[in-house]
């Protein structure tokens, strides 16, 4: 079970990391300097949309819930899930 | 460039699971609108397709092994720079290297011009002095160490070698091995058909990089190339892949070359772990079979290394270029019994290129 210190924690790759991704409409998305290529759906790309921004988690998690009209807590396990999944690919 | 320039290339093996670079090499010069000389394919079997591509050889010819002695590699040379009149020679292989290097005086006298590191140079970056590398580079490597040996695999784990890890040739070969009676076959076909020593490495878990470039002697690195693996033959050999730009090899390559003042092109080979470390694996002294990409991102570094090898001004290169992808096929090349008694009996033989093609 994800812990409030888990979630109050950065669970995202570093915004470098991040803001180098090549991200296309599709949802395709591309890591020059490690070579990893895998793909997103609307909402994936959505998040990391926002996250090329910047990285905290509460900001992305209102912005979401907004724009889904879905309540944070029901958003934020898939959101930290998708975190887990973005640190494989692209680094921590 | 001169119409007039002759290269000569070894390395035109080309099995699907391990192909030599010679023909990629080849296909990188023949496809620069800025060359338009001859290219003399060399290999050291008659099945080499290479040796009857006419698209990218003007004419081939077969060498002797270097086992078979000076005389013999100097002798068969000889003969067909008297027939090419080659201007440069451009190897591609990791064991006929040693020879032409200690050569290299006699193969000048020849008349064939060679941009290769000195003998010192390529000791320096034998498998069994990684650390030494890897510590001019700035970054880590798995212990290697170098055995003689069967013996060992019945200890090693008494000396902090558990299984899995890396045997090694000093030259070719490498088998992950998770027992002792793997390891010992493993060590005793490198050894049949390398010799000694035979190498063992702790495996490094993580994703392998590597980069492709030309050190020009003066310390500095040329048109740096680099590469992930997208996909690998049963032989780990990239049959896809796509480039990238990872400042971290980068800088440890251009460290490595500047430290030893690298001459021609080499291979840096290093794994990357999830958290970012590096692991110095492999540098080899040549090209490497993936090198036509360097064509593919606007830095054809054959063409380089030839302009650099006649003291011509470089190419232009053009910035990096990241997410082009090479993916390589195998095909088959239709040749005549009489082609091939030419290449088994005379020792070569001169190839037509296609009217379709330039």
């Amino acid at each position: 079970m994800t812990s409030i210190e888990d979630i109050n924690s950065n669970p995202f790759p570093p915004l470098s990391n991040l803001q180098r991704l090549a991200i296309s409409e599709s949802g395709f998305v591309f890591d020059p300097v490690s070579g990893h290529n895998f793909t997103v759906n609307e909402t994936g790309l959505s998040i990391l949309r926002l996250l090329q921004k910047d990285t905290e988690i509460e900001p992305i998690l209102s912005q979401l819930s907004k724009e889904y009209e879905a309540p944070i807590r029901d958003i934020e396990r898939d959101v930290l899930e998708f975190a887990g999944v973005l640190r494989d690919f692209v680094g921590d | 460039m001169s119409d007039e320039i002759t290269v000569a290339i070894t390395g035109m093996n080309a099995k699907p699971d391990n192909p030599g670079p010679g023909l990629a090499v080849a296909r990188c010069l023949r496809e620069s609108p800025e060359f338009n000389g001859r290219i003399i394919g060399l290999g050291y079997d008659g099945l080499d397709p290479g040796l009857y591509l006419g698209e990218f050889c003007d004419a081939s010819y077969i060498l002797p092994y270097p086992s078979s002695g000076d005389e013999a590699l100097l002798g068969t040379l000889k003969t067909i720079q008297d027939k090419e009149k080659i201007d440069v020679f451009i190897p591609c292989l990791d064991a006929e290297l040693p020879n032409l290097v200690r050569l290299r005086p006699s193969l000048e006298e020849m008349g064939l011009t060679v941009f290769l590191p000195t003998q010192e140079q390529l000791r320096l970056r034998n498998k069994d002095r990684l650390k030494e590398l890897a510590d001019h580079a700035g970054i880590e490597s798995p212990e290697t160490k170098s055995i003689t040996s069967a013996g060992f695999f019945y200890k090693c784990q008494e000396q902090g070698w558990s299984f899995p890890f890396v045997v090694k040739g000093l030259f070719y070969d490498a088998q992950i091995v998770n027992s002792t009676e793997e390891a010992t076959e493993a060590f005793k076909r490198i050894a049949a058909a390398w010799g000694f020593p035979v190498l063992v490495q702790k495996l490094i878990k993580g994703e392998e990089y590597n980069l492709t470039a030309v050190g020009d002697g003066e310390g500095n690195m040329l048109g740096a190339v680099m590469m992930k693996k997208m996909a690998v033959t049963s032989k780990g050999k990239a049959w896809a892949g796509i480039s990238i730009d990872d400042k971290t090899l980068y800088d440890a390559s251009a460290a490595l070359i500047k430290a030893i003042n690298w001459r021609g092109p080499l291979e840096v080979e290093v794994m990357r772990d999830r958290h970012g470390i590096y692991q110095l694996i492999e540098i080899n002294p040549r090209f490497p079979a993936w090198i036509y990409l360097s064509a593919g991102v606007g830095r054809n570094l054959p063409l380089a290394l030839l302009q650099l090898a006649l003291g011509k001004p470089l190419p232009q290169f053009d910035d990096t270029k990241t997410g082009m992808m090479f993916i390589r096929y195998a095909e088959e090349t239709i040749t005549s019994i009489s082609e091939f008694e030419d290449v088994m009996m005379k020792g070569g033989h001169s190839l037509t290129r296609p009217s379709n093609k330039n």
